[in-house]
């Protein structure tokens, strides 16, 4: 295992180090980064197959546009983590702040405590898996991928939902224009077990104890007779 | 963007750190906003005595003799401190007002910072580093403190312009944010006889809960009033003689960390201001939630 100091080292070689294993042959394939005090912007961009642990509470957007590589944060995550990951797996052992996942693409977040506001705004395709509860104008605008909540979510889930679905154990406080609750089909049992599973959140709750929600699909297209309203 | 830290010390053995915790922080926070920075520290409450806390631009002449001139014009013992371009000078607690208007017969181009029991307020144009050295920040000691650190988008990078605010006695405010109606609240608020020193709209925050005070609320009160009568994104951190209070918008985009142990409750911008804190891997470490009101009491 290779252990990265950050603080003696700083985080351009951090990510530098990390960027030059993209696409080659390498034996470092097990990184430990420590004394990370909060720094910002911790393994962004990294693109293989790499098993990276993240000691301690991170700053903003650490696992950002993540590829392919499994990143674990042990303490908790600043604003923006695995913004825009592609692919990979990250997983936070404590809270997540605002936008965690934002935009993301592909591959599978899980954060293991709360996550704050915005938790998978305008996602693309990410999975989201939150074992604890979600702030306020989550997975607004989100268009695909799946977002499961073992807790209860803030105001305005799923505002301006696209094709996104949305899985929640406890309360909503409110839904977003255009969110509604959808019925459970045997297929969403079948992918809710499944991302629980992958989310390691199994054991701590059932498919069946979920609510799930979706877009009512009616504001995909202008209508003109909701002019005024503009 | 701008950095905000506060610490609110319930274990007095922490109070002789005070200064160099606060300072610590007020660095770590300095990419959030270089351009200027500034500090109140609340210490010496109920010991008779009250401050006022000045800043001058030219503090060799306007300095000179100070403490002297106010004694003979109040008849009463001054005691002054310099530090840099600010001096604090001590009266008795009952002689707060005639040394106030005193001071501005005896030296016309002063600002005033603070007034108070306790409160002191040291702010200046330039990085946190030489703003918190040039007032020897780390060597105060106190009860509770907030830090200000200013990336300027509503009024100039001038000292007055520099956060805290302070628009009562032994009040303060600071802001990460901006507000978006603070010009129709500034005029509301003068009819009502507050009086402002800048165009910036975190005057305007800290006037209102002034404001709220002198009507009778108490500092939570105030800050829930704000919620409803304050528009723009904010997070807000404000003291008191005895009190500390946290509050950010309904969106809360502005970032906020906050932590508590038993020896204190804490708050930053961001995690990286806490990491030096004294048992901070123990501490509850939690984010405000949005449009709620946090405060704490000695």
């Amino acid at each position: 295992m290779q252990t990265f100091d950050l603080a003696a080292r700083g985080l351009r070689e951090l990510n530098q180090t990390l960027h030059s294993l993209r696409g080659g042959q390498t034996n470092e394939t097990v990184w430990e980064i420590v004394n990370t005090r909060g720094s910002h912007a911790i393994a962004v961009g990294v693109d293989a197959p790499l098993d990276i642990t993240v000691r301690g509470t991170t700053g903003y957007y650490c696992a950002g546009m993540n590829k392919q590589a499994s990143i674990r944060i042990t303490g908790s995550a600043g604003p923006g983590v695995a913004e825009n990951m592609m692919s990979g797996t990250v997983i936070v052992e404590g809270d997540a702040s605002q936008y965690a996942g934002a935009t993301g693409r592909g591959g599978l977040l899980v954060i293991k405590g709360n996550a704050s506001s915005r938790c998978g705004i305008s996602m693309k395709g990410i999975d989201i898996v939150v074992h604890g509860s979600i702030g306020h104008m989550s997975a607004f605008m989100a268009q695909s991928g799946s977002l499961v909540v073992l807790g209860d979510a803030g105001d305005a889930l799923g505002d301006s939902l696209y094709e996104a679905k949305l899985y929640v154990r406890g309360k909503v406080k409110s839904l977003g224009a255009d969110c509604i609750e959808k019925e459970m089909r045997p297929e969403h049992y079948e992918a809710l077990e499944e991302l629980l599973r992958r989310g390691e959140a199994t054991g701590k709750a059932k498919p069946e104890e979920f609510r799930r929600y979706g877009s009512a699909r009616k504001l995909y297209n202008f209508n003109i007779d909701n002019a005024a309203a503009y | 963007m701008c950095g905000i830290v506060g610490l609110f010390l319930k274990d007095k053995s922490l109070e002789p750190k005070l200064g160099e915790l606060l300072t610590d922080m007020l660095i770590t926070m300095t990419d959030r906003g270089p351009d200027s920075a500034g500090i109140a520290i609340y210490s010496g409450a109920d010991d008779g005595r009250a401050k006022i806390t000045v800043q001058s631009a030219t503090p060799d002449a306007d300095f000179k003799n100070l403490d002297q001139d106010l004694k003979n014009a109040i008849g009463k013992p001054v005691l002054m401190l310099v530090k840099s371009s600010h001096a604090v000078l001590e009266v008795p607690l009952d002689q707060l007002d005639s040394a106030r208007s005193a001071l501005t017969q005896l030296r016309p181009n002063i600002k005033v910072m603070s007034v108070g029991d306790s409160l002191e307020i040291y702010k200046e144009v330039g990085l946190p580093k030489d703003v918190a050295a040039r007032f020897d920040v780390s060597k105060m000691t106190g009860s509770h403190g907030i830090g200000h650190t200013r990336m300027a988008t509503e009024s100039a990078v001038t000292t007055m312009g520099a956060h805290p605010f302070s628009t009562g006695p032994d009040q303060c405010l600071v802001h990460n944010g901006s507000l978006s109606n603070h010009n129709g609240l500034r005029r509301e608020l003068i009819r009502e006889g507050m009086t402002f020193e800048t165009q910036n709209d975190t005057e305007v925050a800290a006037a209102y809960v002034s404001h709220k005070l002198k009507e009778g609320q108490n500092l939570g009160q105030a800050l829930e009033s704000g919620l409803e009568d304050l528009d723009g994104f904010y997070t807000f951190v404000v003291g008191t003689k005895d009190g500390f209070g946290v509050v950010r918008d309904p969106i809360a985009c502005k970032p906020a960390v906050m932590a508590e142990t038993d020896q204190y409750v804490a708050f930053g911008s961001e995690y990286r201001a806490l990491v030096n804190l004294p048992g901070i891997e123990n501490a509850r470490v939690w984010e405000p939630e949005p449009a709620t009101v946090y405060f704490w009491k000695h």
